[in-house]
């Protein structure tokens, strides 16, 4: 009796012990970011966050402003929402009111496949396929722009919007539908008067999970929006996001230098912007009822 | 009320939205497949590359893809199975749970490249692991610990409430109880669900971009503290900085081909072993 | 109240329940439950849904525990133990004490690894002997012969009423001097009920039964004593007979002659 009360213990213990260690590493995701960037605060100084410019490298003084990178980021993240939204929640919709049972049984998974594609290989089509495409399309001079990170993106949010969206719509009760039809709606009116606005909550919250993705996507948008660090809104205008600056710059950098603990701070802002996104999704989703 | 032919024109319309996205998934396979099978071969599988990657093969990043993904497994598997045990077993309702919850959430939206940071920060500099397969690997599963969690959770949740009485109403102590009477029938479960996590973790890029991958190393790693070269950074290699990236053009579909490959049949299977578990569990 | 149970000699309780009530977070569920329940006898607890029955049962094996957020007060003392005391060991108690649920349970095993499932928990490990206690108990719970030359298959694939009746066997595995039975043929057709009755009036030779049940005239067929529960509160307890055909208490007899629940 006494080992079994001892085993007891031991795996309560361990269990309660795994379990922390989620919460561990994100204090520490938080712990090392500050402490590799705060050294910049004393020296050059946090207001050299806001220059202008980001000119890490340059002979005439270096200057770290985020606000570029912060609008490049910006500008790639709302094209790629306003693409994906529609074509995500109307798949949503189509899969789980209209489409045929064995039409559902292939789409499903094969659009879960599409979550699956290594954003490296995605970025790596856009590059050789859809770069060119379109450069000749818009007749432009380089064909790696805002616009064509914007649709690699779209593409990579849509799976997420899609199977979030669609478990909200699957779970209206059919007691709604049914008292719609009752009254005389058609399909297509209970669809988009009664299903649609029931489950808007978990739809609002799939398309924030859906930006938080592509505010967060680093590989496909370093390959091919051209990583020019300038304040434009032109969606055919090269720019460069927050991710892109890390991932392309933090290799080539001295560990502990201005430049470094700069990357940090990117690294930072955009840890809280996507970690506010989670939270407004969670709590979209928790106070309509959602899933649990 | 709207007549039946506008209404079927937008059926229509709906349909032509759907069906467009799987087009597209199924253009950018085919792309893939059709300009890389080309050069897949013994040679190319399983040589070394040459001439900093434009001949020979990609042998040592199959290899130190396989081995970081074997090193995430080992690390994220069972402490993604412990914590969801905990949740779903122990969980009571009150300040710790919510905060495990908060941080599973939390992580599960952590960008990959600040993954790569933090990793870059622990790992390689303060521990001192340096660039290496370890670091690379922590990093990998403190990304996909969240997937691993959920999904063991949702294999707990699906077995019956009524075995845990039964066998706690016989004697059996919680532990027991779970030890003989909930694992056994949550673990396939637990395991096809955390396949998913697994092949995200092979396709990733940014975190290891900042914690392993080497740009070129002709060899093979021969301790957990080596650099390796790993697919998906070979591909970004190739295509971006390759001083002659049209002439290796062959050499990336290649590469991108066997990357797709991969990770695609392990979600495939994952995707569809849940499908049948779900459908044969019936209690 | 008639509490025709406290008229039983004292040495013959072997359950005694003093001033219990029990909550489920801030709802009280059982308001002050006093009963004695004799040895080896059958006490059928009956009253309409949500009347705190299976409640009450499931305190008699500390089940309940399993809940989050309910609280007891009260005592209940089975063969002379507190068994709400701190110190008490919930295992050795719920040996003690048989439960067979509503709706039948059998673990996605063999049957024989379903019956040894308890003695293998409490520490035999010798083939022999668990071949012998799965025999026993399959005997005792009347399904034996209907199973003996399958044993290794999957319980699962049993009929409702085989299934029910391997559950008993299952918990009479371990040897318990209580059995805790709750509405055990509700899911069941006739003639499975029928069979599980004529196994509890077979048992209760051996064994304390305690049966939750929504059926008035299995409580008549089957029971020594009745207690009946309306809203949390025990209102009548006595003999069978005597709460059948002379209740005491206004609403029992609303309740026995159909005028509600």
């Amino acid at each position: 009796m006494k080992s079994k009360a001892w085993k007891e213990k031991a795996a309560r213990l361990i269990f309660t012990g795994a379990s922390s260690t989620a919460i561990l590493i994100v204090l520490l995701i938080f712990l090392f970011l500050f402490k590799e960037a705060l050294p910049f605060i004393k020296d050059p100084g946090i207001s050299k966050l806001f220059d202008t410019s980001w000119r890490p490298v340059s002979f005439q003084g270096e200057s770290y402003g985020i606000i570029p990178l912060i609008t490049g980021s910006f500008l790639v993240t709302v094209l790629a929402t306003v693409i994906a939204v529609p074509f995500g929640v109307i798949g949503a919709v189509y899969i789980s009111e209209v489409s045929r049972k064995y039409e559902r049984e292939f789409l499903k998974p094969f659009i879960e496949l599409l979550a699956g594609i290594p954003s490296v290989v995605i970025g790596f089509f856009g590059l050789i396929v859809l770069a060119p495409f379109i450069k000749a399309v818009f007749g432009l001079q380089s064909g790696l722009t805002a616009l064509t990170g914007a649709l690699l993106l779209a593409l990579m949010a849509i799976p997420t919007i899609i199977s979030i969206s669609e478990d909200a719509i699957n779970s209206v009760p059919s007691t709604f539908k049914e008292a719609s039809y009752a009254v005389g709606a058609s399909r297509l009116q209970t669809i988009w008067k009664v299903t649609v606005p029931a489950s808007i909550s978990g739809i609002t919250a799939a398309v924030m999970l859906g930006m938080g993705r592509v505010i967060g996507e680093t590989m496909a948008v370093l390959m091919v929006t051209g990583n020019a660090a300038i304040v434009t809104l032109s969606p055919f205008e090269s720019v460069r996001t927050m991710t892109a600056t890390i991932a392309a710059e933090m290799g080539e950098v001295p560990f502990g230098s201005e430049h470094y603990r700069a990357l940090f701070w990117v690294g930072i802002v955009l840890l809280i912007i996507t970690f506010g996104l989670n939270m407004i999704a969670q709590k979209v989703f928790s106070k309509y009822g959602g899933r649990q | 009320m709207r007549n039946r032919s506008s209404e079927t024109f937008i059926y229509w319309l709906m349909r032509g939205f759907t069906y467009f996205i799987v087009v597209v998934i199924a253009y950018i396979i085919m792309d893939i497949v059709w300009n890389g099978i080309g050069v897949i071969g013994p040679d190319f599988l399983f040589e070394y590359p040459r001439k900093s990657g434009a001949e020979g093969g990609i042998w040592p990043a199959i290899v130190g893809t396989f081995y970081l993904v074997a090193g995430t497994i080992a690390i994220a598997l069972p402490l993604g199975m412990a914590s969801a045990v905990y949740l779903s077993e122990y969980a009571r309702q009150g300040r710790f749970t919510r905060m495990v919850r908060l941080a599973i959430i939390t992580l599960a939206g952590v960008p990959s490249i600040v993954f790569g940071l933090f990793g870059l920060g622990l790992f390689v500099l303060f521990f001192k692991f340096g660039a290496s397969i370890i670091a690379g690997s922590l990093t990998l599963a403190c990304m996909i610990l969240p997937t691993i969690i959920v999904a063991s959770e949702e294999a707990l949740h699906a077995v019956p409430q009524s075995l845990r009485e039964g066998s706690l109403a016989l004697g059996a102590t919680k532990w027991e109880t779970i030890y003989k009477n909930v694992l056994p029938y949550a673990v396939p479960g637990m395991l096809t669900g955390s396949i998913l996590g697994i092949g995200r973790a092979a396709g990733e890029t940014a975190p290891i971009l900042l914690t392993v991958a080497a740009f070129y190393l002709p060899r093979l790693p021969s301790s957990i503290f080596d650099q390796v070269m790993a697919l998906p950074y070979h591909l970004f290699v190739l295509a971006t900085q390759h001083p002659n990236a049209e002439a290796v053009r062959p050499m990336q579909y290649g590469t991108a081909l066997v990357l797709l490959f991969l990770v695609l049949t392990v979600n495939m299977v994952a995707i569809m072993i849940r499908s049948r578990y779900r459908k044969k569990t019936k209690w | 109240m008639v509490d025709t149970g406290k008229k039983t000699d004292r040495k013959d309780v072997i359950v005694e329940v003093k001033d219990l009530n029990f909550y489920y977070d801030n709802v009280q569920a059982l308001f002050d439950i006093s009963m004695d329940i004799p040895v080896r006898q059958v006490t059928a607890l009956i009253g309409p849904s949500g009347c705190g029955k299976s409640t009450f049962l499931r305190t008699l094996n500390r089940m309940n525990d399993i809940i989050h957020g309910t609280r007891v007060t009260g005592t209940v003392i089975v063969d002379g133990e507190d068994i709400y005391k701190s110190n008490m060991d919930v295992v050795s108690l719920r040996k003690k004490i048989g439960m067979v649920f509503q709706k039948s349970n059998p673990f996605p095993k063999s049957i024989f690894d379903n019956v040894a499932y308890g003695p293998r928990i409490h520490g035999i490990k010798d083939k022999m002997k668990l071949t012998e206690i799965v025999e026993r108990s399959l005997k005792r719970a009347a399904i034996w012969e209907e199973v003996k030359d399958r044993l290794d298959k999957n319980a699962l694939d049993l009929s409702g009423g085989q299934q029910q009746r391997l559950c008993i066997a299952r918990a009479l595995a371990v040897d318990p001097e209580i059995l805790l039975l709750d509405e055990p043929a509700s899911a069941l057709d006739p003639k499975s009920t029928a069979h599980i009755e004529d196994l509890i009036l077979e048992l209760k030779k051996d064994f304390t039964i305690i049966i939750v049940t929504h059926n008035m005239q299995q409580a008549g067929r089957i029971s020594d004593l009745t207690a009946f529960f309306f809203e949390g509160k025990l209102i009548e307890f006595g003999k069978t007979k005597q709460i059948f055909t002379n209740p005491v208490n206004k609403q029992t007899e609303d309740y026995i002659t159909g005028r509600f629940g």
